[in-house]
């Protein structure tokens, strides 16, 4: 449909690596002014696609047609694609932390006279651009001392300075709280108003349903549809989830009978401070505890000091000055270390696994063995054969999709990566599992199973703490559900009390509120 | 054959250097006119390489860590200078001389490992002031030679193992069977870990690779041990290095310190948050590496007949050469004893090809600069490839 109202039309694209069909023939129209959103598991081809577009993967690398405004395009590097106005925005932001904001907006394209930057024309300029996209700080504020949200507005602001046309969002919203994301996407619809067409890719289908004119589906480096979103029939995101993963999935979570026993991990008045700014109690008085063969669910906005929470009590990995009790079995244990969490049962499984979670240059049986090499080894020798059978064990048991054992982790996907991460803390044979957004960034098919294995956990008798962003999944998953707010617990449903809304409700408490 | 050339296109990196070890020996020995192959070169290639081997053991455990040491050369002149004061001025065994070594470098190693790991100083900074420290403390005790040693104490480095049972066809038998022993050893352990790969069902290299690595490998160490008994038998400290590689090959390889060593290069923060004790791995890993130093002192100071402070200059550099050529990542996460000891051994037949061909030794120090660079570089094009595949 190459009509005058066509900004960009991706024709029979097809991407190939060595033994891998990434793309084939693969179709994309996206008119002007319109938001396009794109869809598909992880690996689907999605990142590929952009990568084609924006000329990372340079003309004659790939087959097919590039067709920008009316002209084939053959970009070769992301310069060439940034000169005609097509601006990706990635989903790890490439800002430098040390430079302030105007510098990381004008980087590459100083505002200069004969190589000599002119600062006043610099933050005159970033000062405009900033209140485009409506962020109130000032230019010379250092990247380092702003948050996610606001980087994130950056990236477009120093997109908007190259004039674009077509803007590229990879994954914008993953690493942002609810009121961030609704304010980028607000943004989103505003500059669609100004007339730059905006490709969104994201796993956040609620948000494609509320932001997108057109959807496109990838599924296994094909075009498999693209959706009216504002047509007659009605997309939900089950509509949308159906081409994805090329069945329905009318239960996305696994069902499980709870058989829930006595209290197994209590802790009690537990507060933490700030590492570096000593005065703030990021967690403030918190209290929890979950029983045998429970699933517990902790909801909470950014910053509200759930991670911190888990962080300190796994071994005061986080924060300084901790304060407060922790009882296991009605005993008052203490946590100081990781190996004492450890060693009493407790494990953490963090939200950044290749951060804190994995060796990436590691292979899979060393990275599932690293925190109970104990198990595997006399005095001091690894049993390197007993090491090899419990990795193919849970390769299996958890269908981590790699060849062998020996498969580097850094080149599995994110899905698979959260696997290898699960069996590492499964095999410590843990008695409380804190999974900390253990299906964050990891595509539908991967959640399910993620959400099985945690069922399967708790039916072991495991008690399991859930940290995560997304509503739906606590509602699916959790027994009880803890909701904080400003490092506060400000209450507790059981699962049937719960809804969106009554969560919602307790996890924007303000700190004069009283807790329940 | 196209398993064998896939998979060995696949390890290009791996048996790269074998086959550059090979290469340089081949083109030594052409243009050394035979001499480089000399039974009497052979033996004093390994005595007078034997340092670089030694310190690259320590070293590589500390590159993997991923720190970094600058003062071995200087803990070589120290403790080199210990051993002798302990033998010359205070009359003690030659034994117990190097036995109290072994103890000051666990003690320097402790001591720079407490800075590093329990500070958190950065390890250049903590080694760079060691270099300094040591080197002046290793002058104040020496002034500047102290010979004289015991010949007990001297063949450490410079003598052989007795000819205890004759010979056989003029070659010495107790050569010979160290030789066989030697490699009895490398064909039942590389059989057996594949037979368990193998019960196991788990991909092992092409049948074909793997025997012609075997022959490739009995050949090169009968050849070597061929060498070696027709001439003055084995040197003693041909012994000493044996045993450190295959024990550190078993420490880095099999243990779960070794396996700390690694977690803890690879990614610092998993390995924190996976209970492992970075502190003490990291303590240790500089003990480690101060007793080892300690080891190439006595090798360095019997070699040599006496103890000087100016012994051991820019060994620390010849060590972390060995190691990058050896494949070990900058980085860290990455690297083998077995191949730090071939970037020792090209380094070693460098240094002793371009001297049987009297090349001038600055010209020796720029060429060996450029092998490091060339290694280094071809590593990375390497990685680069696989990366992009």
């Amino acid at each position: 449909m190459s009509t005058d109202n066509t900004i960009l039309e991706m024709r029979g694209i097809t991407k190939l690596f060595p033994g891998v069909k990434a793309l084939q023939d693969v179709t994309l129209t996206v008119a002007r002014g319109e938001v396009h959103a794109i869809c598909g598991e992880n690996g689907a081809g999605k990142s590929t696609l952009v990568n084609v577009l924006s000329g990372v993967y340079p003309h004659g690398s790939y087959e097919g047609d590039i067709v920008f405004e009316d002209e084939v395009c053959e970009f070769r590097t992301l310069r060439d694609s940034e000169r005609r106005g097509i601006v990706i925005i990635h989903q790890e932001l490439a800002l430098s932390p040390y430079l302030s904001i105007a510098e990381n907006i004008f980087l590459g394209n100083e505002q200069s006279q004969r190589g000599v930057i002119d600062w006043n024309k610099t933050n005159a300029e970033a000062a405009k651009l900033l209140a485009r996209v409506g962020l109130s700080e000032a230019p010379d504020t250092k990247i380092k001392d702003i948050g996610v949200g606001k980087q994130q507005l950056v990236e477009i602001a120093k997109a908007l300075s190259k004039r674009v046309k077509l803007m590229i969002l990879d994954e914008p919203t993953a690493a942002l709280n609810d009121e961030d994301s609704a304010h980028l996407l607000d943004l989103v619809r505003s500059l669609k108003g100004q007339g730059i067409t905006s490709i969104i890719i994201s796993h956040k289908l609620n948000e494609i349903a509320a932001i997108a004119d057109r959807t496109t589906v990838i599924r296994d480096g094909k075009t498999i549809e693209t959706l009216d979103m504002r047509g007659a029939e009605k997309i939900t995101e089950e509509r949308i989830i159906r081409p994805m993963v090329g069945r329905s999935l009318d239960d996305r979570f696994p069902e499980r009978e709870p058989n829930i026993g006595a209290e197994v991990l209590r802790i009690e008045n537990w507060t933490v401070h700030h590492p570096i700014d000593q005065g703030r109690k990021v967690v403030d008085g918190a209290s929890i505890s979950v029983r045998r063969g429970e699933v517990i669910g902790l909801a909470g906005l950014m910053g509200a000091g759930r991670t911190e929470l888990a962080m300190s009590v796994f071994g005061r990995t986080y924060g300084s000055n901790a304060s407060g009790k922790v009882f296991k079995d009605g005993k008052e244990i203490h946590t100081r270390t990781v190996g004492e969490a450890i060693a009493h049962g407790i494990v953490y499984a963090t939200e950044d696994r290749k951060r804190y979670g994995l060796n990436l240059i590691e292979d899979i049986k060393r990275n599932i063995s690293a925190a109970a090499l104990g198990k595997i080894s006399r005095r001091g020798v690894v049993d390197r054969e007993e090491e090899v059978l419990v990795a193919e064990r849970y390769r299996k048991e958890l269908n981590i999709k790699a060849p062998t054992v020996e498969a580097i982790v850094g080149k599995l996907s994110g899905g698979n990566q959260q696997k290898v991460v699960l069996s590492k803390w499964i095999f410590a044979d843990p008695d409380v599992l804190i999974l900390d957004e253990p299906t964050r960034g990891i595509d539908v098919g991967a959640k399910y199973e993620i959400y099985t294995i945690i069922n399967r956990m708790a039916d072991a008798g495991k008690s399991v703490v859930f940290i995560s962003s997304e509503l739906p999944e606590l509602l699916g998953m959790c027994d009880r559900i803890y909701t904080l707010s400003q490092g506060r617990v400000t209450g507790q449903l059981p699962r049937a009390e719960a809804t969106q809304e009554s969560l919602m409700l307790l996890m924007t408490q303000e700190k004069a509120g009283t807790p329940r | 054959m196209t398993a064998v050339t896939e998979y060995l296109g696949k390890n290009v990196r791996q048996y790269g250097i074998w086959g550059a070890l090979v290469a340089i020996v081949i083109l030594f020995e052409i243009l050394t006119k035979g001499l480089l192959l000399m039974p009497d070169s052979v033996a004093s290639l390994v005595q007078q390489n034997a340092y670089v081997m030694i310190l690259a053991i320590g070293m590589v455990m500390v590159i993997v860590a991923g720190h970094i040491d600058l003062s071995v050369g200087s803990i070589v002149a120290f403790i080199g200078g210990i051993v002798a004061i302990a033998m010359e001025t205070w009359g003690l065994p030659w034994l117990v001389a190097v036995l109290l070594g072994l103890v000051v470098g666990a003690l320097v190693g402790a001591w720079q490992g407490y800075w590093v790991a329990y500070v958190g100083i950065p390890a250049f900074i903590v080694t760079l002031a060691g270099m300094l420290i040591f080197r002046g403390l290793a002058i104040v005790i020496v002034g500047s030679t102290i010979a004289g040693l015991p010949p007990g104490f001297n063949a450490i480095s410079n003598g052989y193992l007795p000819n205890s049972f004759g010979f056989m066809a003029g070659r010495d038998i107790v050569t010979l069977a160290i030789g066989l022993l030697a490699l009895l050893g490398l064909v039942y352990s590389q059989a057996r870990a594949r037979m368990t790969l193998r019960k196991h069902d788990l991909a092992v290299e092409p049948f074909a690779a793997f025997v012609g690595k075997l022959v490739l490998f009995a050949v090169l160490l009968g050849y070597l041990t061929w060498l070696l008994s027709g001439s003055n038998g084995m040197p003693i400290v041909l012994i000493i290095v044996g045993v450190l590689i295959v024990a550190y090959t078993f420490v880095l390889g099999r243990t779960v310190f070794g396996r700390h060593i690694y977690a803890i290069g690879g990614n610092l923060n998993a390995a924190i948050m996976s209970g492992v004790n970075t502190r003490r791995i990291n303590f240790g890993v500089f003990v480690n590496i101060g007793v080892l130093a300690a080891v190439a002192a006595v090798v360095t100071t019997s070699r040599a007949g006496a103890a000087v402070a100016a012994a051991g200059d820019t060994y620390e550099l010849d060590a972390i050469a060995a190691c990058f050529i050896g494949g070990t990542a900058v980085t860290g996460g990455v690297g083998k004893v077995s191949g730090a000891m071939i970037g020792a051994l090209i380094m070693g037949v460098l240094n002793m090809g371009l001297s049987i061909m009297s090349v001038d030794p600055s010209w020796q120090k720029a060429i060996k600069g450029l092998v490091l660079l060339l290694a280094v570089a071809f590593d990375l094009l390497n990685k680069r490839r696989a990366g992009n595949s």
